[in-house]
């Protein structure tokens, strides 16, 4: 037996499931549903990994659900930062996606290469762990976040967008410089996409495009130029 | 009042709110889940078009006629293909990042039944990319993520809307609008445990349109994919065989031609493992840079549920449900039997399927029919909507049904038996009919019928998932019912007690 323990929105509860039911922490979850606890809420489509409705939190770390092995004792809770629908059932942040998707095409032509270029950033299933992961939420529930600045630079870099100054523009503010640069985000990507470094791919880009990092401005504000 | 009401996210349901919108209509977009968690993020391989001078719309036609077994509507198929082209562009200039070759014209792979290399494609990734590019692309369009399909509102044979039930509230919601279009997605959840889908893939339009007396056509045809990983039925491409992978039995020699169409392949595979041999992907020949660059996805998910790396080892595999090609019969403006009752996707029999499907063609037809339907169904829609009069009764009548529901008792489990359904169906109703079988599985399925009245629903969503099991078990009575009355065996559709 596995000891399950569940962070419901009713409160903490422990459930036994036998080891031979389930190999993953998805399947751990349908055993308790379909025989302990029938009104225990969770998402659960693809079990391929690839619709992102399953994430969640597994021992205090971002999994999806369908792609992590039930191990010995596991605490599951809903993914932080998001409103519980119930219990491990969480509203994704669509809001923060904003303006992305294609304003302009360019007509130009693609080659293999720029294909390439976007591989990692439209492998993104929009599954919210990263979301869960950053520590800037705990601070300001404003932040476009991970995933949100990973999708605008996949057409920023996309060379059919001949409007990327709109994207540059639109992540100024609680976008490129609101982020620590932790890399939370990257160790939790079940896709192996590291926001981090879009962030800093980004925030490169935005000084090409004039902006710089308004950190730095309000520091040297803080000089007395008479001293 | 909206202009049209589109039931179901996912490829075919964004491909036409994206073309309604642009055409100036008002559109609603209603779904049970969010789009991105919809079944077309499933699809792997790649999506059909004849670009290459070689290749020519004449052949993609005739490859996809070859593989409906004679029984797929010509005019249908030609609009189809003829529109592959497009369709790509299309979606190219949306921002899918398709494969490129080194000379920037879109890279195209070989999947089984196909004449010639003609499926476009993102890595593996296909229908990942193809729906995020349309989930961002709709952009703007009202959409509702949170209800669930009750039924259609049809009066005078027309239909003037759909009632919903909210998934967290179990309120009910009736929305009227002048054309409704259904893009619901296929029924293969009927084969719970022993399908590649999703568990979002339960038919709810199909048997809503059914209850509200829409002529259903091509039950019986069920796609079995040749290659699902064998204890999680998650699913390895046809590309995999495409780019030259292997299937060897337990002796580890070759039995089939791996690149026949996949009713051929699972029947060989499913006579294997019936002769109690073990059948698995051969993919290590290809090489381990070849792995990671073209099937990033089959690779982690065979070492995830696996446990083997497929640069190294043999992957075992076993048939598994994961398209059904029957559906809501429309015709060629895809419109039910029904007036102002359109559908599309895989919910639909289109006609472009017959008995089997072309791998690479269901991406196509989502997408490139998507807003065909929607121009369609505008087009056609009544000028001025007449109201539903019955909305109230309606309601009401749900409603109590619901409160119902919520007090029903018994000792029945519904899980238990939405996956001895999957069971039955996979071993009666599967690769291989046989009459008696199928007869014995008609009774079967009005025992589960009554058993089920007898489970207690243990929840709001638990009661979601009831009437998505009672979705299932209406269809599988349709599919049990269809495959007894063709007796021949065509496509995917085999009858032992025929050609066996």
């Amino acid at each position: 037996m596995v000891k399950v323990t569940v962070a419901k929105s009713t409160g903490t509860q422990s459930y036994e499931v036998p080891q031979d039911a389930a190999v993953t922490i998805q399947e751990a979850l349908h055993y308790i549903k379909e025989n302990l606890d029938p009104g225990l809420e969770f998402d659960s489509g693809c079990r391929s990994g690839v619709c992102g409705c399953c994430g969640v939190r597994v021992n205090e770390r971002e999994k999806l659900a369908c792609q992590s092995r039930l191990e010995e004792q596991v605490r599951i809770e809903p993914l932080r930062y998001h409103e519980v629908i119930k219990d491990l059932r969480v509203k994704r942040h669509e809001e923060t996606l904003g303006e992305c998707y294609l304003h302009e095409y360019s007509q130009e032509k693609i080659t293999g290469e720029d294909a390439h270029k976007i591989e990692l950033q439209s492998d993104c299933i929009l599954c919210g762990s990263c979301y869960s992961a950053c520590p800037v939420y705990e601070v300001n529930k404003s932040f476009l976040g991970p995933f949100a600045l990973t999708r605008v630079l996949k057409y920023v870099e996309d060379r059919k967008e001949a409007d990327k100054k709109s994207f540059i523009d639109g992540i100024q503010t609680n976008g490129v410089w609101d982020c620590t640069l932790c890399g939370e985000c990257s160790a939790v990507c079940p896709q192996g996409i590291s926001s981090k470094d879009d962030i800093n791919v980004l925030r490169a880009k935005s000084v090409q495009a004039g902006y710089s990092d308004p950190n730095f401005q309000t520091m040297d504000f803080g000089f007395n130029p008479g001293f | 009042m909206y202009d049209c009401l589109i039931i179901g996210s996912g490829g075919a349901g964004l491909s036409a709110a994206i073309e309604a919108k642009a055409r100036g209509a008002k559109v609603l977009l209603v779904s049970k889940t969010p789009p991105t968690w919809s079944q077309t993020c499933m699809a792997q391989g790649g999506m059909n078009a004849a670009l290459k001078d070689a290749d020519s719309v004449s052949d993609h036609v005739a490859d996809t006629l070859k593989a409906s077994g004679g029984l797929a509507r010509e005019s249908m198929v030609r609009k189809l293909c003829e529109n592959a082209g497009e369709t790509v562009k299309w979606l190219d200039s949306l921002g899918v990042p398709f494969n490129r070759t080194e000379d920037g014209e879109f890279a195209q792979r070989a999947l089984g039944g196909a004449s010639h290399k003609r499926a476009c494609f993102s890595q593996d990734y296909t229908g990942l990319k193809v729906l995020h590019t349309l989930f961002d692309s709709a952009k703007g369009t009202h959409r509702r993520d949170d209800l669930f399909l009750l039924e259609l509102l049809v009066e005078k044979g027309s239909c003037r809307g759909a009632l919903f039930v909210h998934r967290d509230t179990l309120e009910t919601e009736a929305i009227e609008a002048k054309t409704v279009l259904l893009a619901t997605g296929g029924y293969t959840g009927v084969y719970k445990g022993y399908t590649t889908n999703s568990d979002f893939a339960t038919g709810d339009g199909i048997a809503a349109a059914k209850r509200a007396g829409a002529r259903l056509s091509h039950m019986e045809f069920v796609q079995f994919h040749p290659t699902a990983l064998k204890s999680s039925k998650a699913l390895i491409s046809e590309s995999a065989r495409g780019e030259g992978g292997y299937l060897l039995n337990s002796d580890k020699e070759r039995f089939v031609d791996e690149l026949l169409p996949r009713d051929v392949v699972s029947r060989a595979i499913a006579e294997q493992l019936e002769a109690g041999r073990e059948v698995f992907l051969d993919i290590r020949h290809l090489g381990e840079e070849f792995i990671h660059e073209f099937m990033p996805q089959e690779a982690k998910l065979a070492k995830f549920y696996e446990g083997v790396d497929p640069a190294k080892e043999l992957i075992p595999i076993t048939p598994a449900a994961h398209y059904s090609m029957g559906g809501i019969a429309v015709d060629d403006g895809f419109q039910s039997s029904i007036e102002n009752l359109y559908a599309v996707g895989e919910c639909s029999d289109s006609g472009v399927h017959g008995a089997n499907r072309l791998g690479g063609n269901s991406l196509l037809e989502i997408t490139a029919f998507g807003r065909m339907a929607a121009q369609s169904a505008l087009q056609n829609a009544p000028s001025k909507a007449e109201e539903f009069s019955g909305e109230e009764e309606e309601q009401k009548r749900w409603q109590e049904r619901i409160e119902a529901l919520q007090k029903q008792q018994g000792r029945e489990n519904f899980y238990a038996l939405f996956r001895t359904l999957g069971e039955l169906m996979f071993h009666k109703a599967g690769i291989f009919k046989e009459q008696t079988e199928l007869e014995a599985l008609q009774g079967e399925l009005d025992r589960l019928e009554t058993r089920a009245q007898k489970s207690a629903i243990g929840g709001t969503k638990a009661l979601i998932e009831y009437l998505e099991f009672c979705n299932t078990l209406e269809l599988a009575q349709s599919i049990a019912r269809a495959a007894l009355q063709r007796e021949e065996s065509v496509g995917a559709h085999f009858r032992k007690d025929r050609d066996g």
